[in-house]
């Protein structure tokens, strides 16, 4: 049997990484409470001590905590984010999740026992850049923006060393990753300035009869008919009026779902697959992992002969934001 | 055991409405406010403190009104709107506070509604959510 990729869940909370870890995630990532990571919500992640009964947890069951500190450290004050990297490793954490290049030398330096991965949000869409980074701070996995195609990521598989990592499920963030400045033209706050897309606190959903508005900062971002599926409301994903149309004018809100490549995916060689949604419940996490964890053992054990089940697709299907799945970048027939 | 897919009929909803909601009220204060106490409900009580809350049971007809100080939950008797608005049947409140359910799913198929400060809304949702029900008595009802 070929070696298969590490499941990589996401983790919002405590019961949510135990979730994780009892529903068959060979690693779970999760973040502080504060901006040094991409899902900087309130009440959502770890402190010091949720951060330690999680790692025991996951440890004494023979799987991984990752924490993720992928914001680009801001300002003058960089201290916050170096404090972070040096709380995950008195933490004892299996490694941290980076984005910032001066933070991965911080990180090299001060800690030269620590793994460290390549955030999403660094944008690494090469191997060039993937081996520089490992040639510079001794990065061993990086983990591939969602642009390329499975025979792009196989190319870069070929051509390096560090293990690579590729997003499986969940949401889809469709901009150039790591570089989208959406959230900040209507907020002045987005993903790698204050860790989140969208925020909250600028978030309206307005309830008229059966149909509900979505409104951030103000600006009208959707309105949802009854029973037609909502989603959130990110600039990218919201319908707007362009020359007397109203449409998904940038893209479709749409969730990755990568259950049919499966066989590919373990036939190149992918290291991990990692499920996006450290915001949601316990709840989405568990079925997730269920789902996942069948499909990659059978995807490796009958590789050419793997079909999805109806099944998992049914159970992913629903969780999906906006009820409709891709299998994104993955299998466009750009070279 | 997952909780059935079942609506509850018209007639509970016309009834109910028309019961005093101070009863189901209090016992949903009363019992957020020993969780609190007994340090299950892992509650910054400041990042709720001077908000009122509204859950509302569409198809049982029963609207819960509950307020937060810096110490303890509430009932709500003021007629003031709330701050943060909850609205679902019956079951499917049930089934997300059980956790067979992800409040973000119920949400994008528009079986929850969620209204107010979205901002508190994520701070009672993830609340909820960080709550591990393996230290406490109700863990055996818990779907995860
Ligand atoms: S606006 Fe869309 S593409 Fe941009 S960061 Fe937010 S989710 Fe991603």
């Amino acid at each position: 049997m070929p070696k298969l990729p590490e499941l990589v869940c996401p983790a919002g909370s405590l019961p949510a990484l135990k979730t994780a870890i009892d529903h068959g995630a060979d690693a779970v990532y999760m973040g502080l409470k504060n901006e040094t990571n991409a899902r900087n919500f309130a009440g959502l992640n770890f402190d010091e001590k949720s951060a330690t009964a999680g790692i025991r947890y996951a440890h004494d069951k023979g799987r991984k905590v990752l924490m993720a500190i992928n914001t680009f450290a801001q300002g003058v004050d960089i201290s916050r984010w170096q404090r972070a990297v040096d709380q995950a490793a008195d933490l004892g954490v299996d490694a941290v999740i980076l984005a910032d290049l001066g933070l991965m030398d911080y990180a090299s330096r001060r800690h030269p026992n620590l793994r460290l991965h390549m955030s999403v949000q660094s944008s690494a869409t090469n191997y060039e850049a993937v081996n520089l980074a490992r040639d510079l701070f001794g990065v061993q996995r990086a983990v591939l923006p969602r642009v390329l195609t499975l025979d792009q990521v196989g190319h870069v598989i070929r051509h390096t060393d560090v293990e690579i990592e590729v997003f499986g499920f969940g949401s889809l963030c469709v901009m150039v990753e790591g570089r989208c400045l959406l959230s900040s033209y209507a907020t002045g706050e987005s993903p790698n300035t204050h860790g989140v897309c969208s925020p909250a606190k600028f978030v309206r959903w307005e309830q008229n009869g059966n149909t509900t508005s979505a409104r951030l900062n103000d600006i009208l971002i959707d309105q949802y008919g009854q029973n037609e599926p909502a989603g959130y409301p990110t600039l990218c994903k919201g319908r707007f009026e362009v020359q007397g149309d109203t449409y998904y004018a940038l893209e479709e809100p749409t969730s990755l779902n990568v259950l049919e490549m499966l066989p590919q995916i373990i036939d190149i060689g992918v290291s991990a697959i990692k499920v996006e949604g450290r915001q949601r419940s316990p709840a989405y996490v568990a079925q997730v992992a269920k789902t996942l964890r069948e499909a990659i053992d059978t995807a490796g054990r009958e590789m050419q002969r793997f079909s999805v089940k109806p099944a998992w697709q049914a159970a992913l299907g629903k969780l999906a934001e906006g009820q409709q799945q891709t299998l994104g970048a993955y299998n466009r027939p750009w070279k | 055991m997952r909780v059935p897919d079942i609506t509850l009929p018209p007639i509970i909803a016309s009834i109910a409405s028309k019961l005093p909601a101070t009863p189901p009220t209090l016992a949903l204060v009363t019992a957020l406010n020993q969780l609190v106490k007994r340090g299950v409900l892992p509650a910054e009580m400041e990042l709720l403190a001077g908000k009122r809350f509204e859950v509302d049971v569409l198809d049982a007809g029963i609207k819960l009104r509950f307020a937060a100080d810096e110490a303890r939950f509430s009932v709500d008797q003021s007629t003031q709107a709330p701050d943060l608005r909850f609205a679902a049947n019956l079951a499917d409140l049930a089934r997300m506070m059980l956790r067979e359910e992800d409040p973000d799913t119920l949400f994008f198929n528009r079986k929850l509604v969620i209204e107010g400060d979205t901002e508190l809304g994520l701070i009672v949702k993830n609340l909820l959510d960080s709550v591990d029900w393996s230290d406490t008595p109700l863990a055996r009802f818990m779907a995860v």
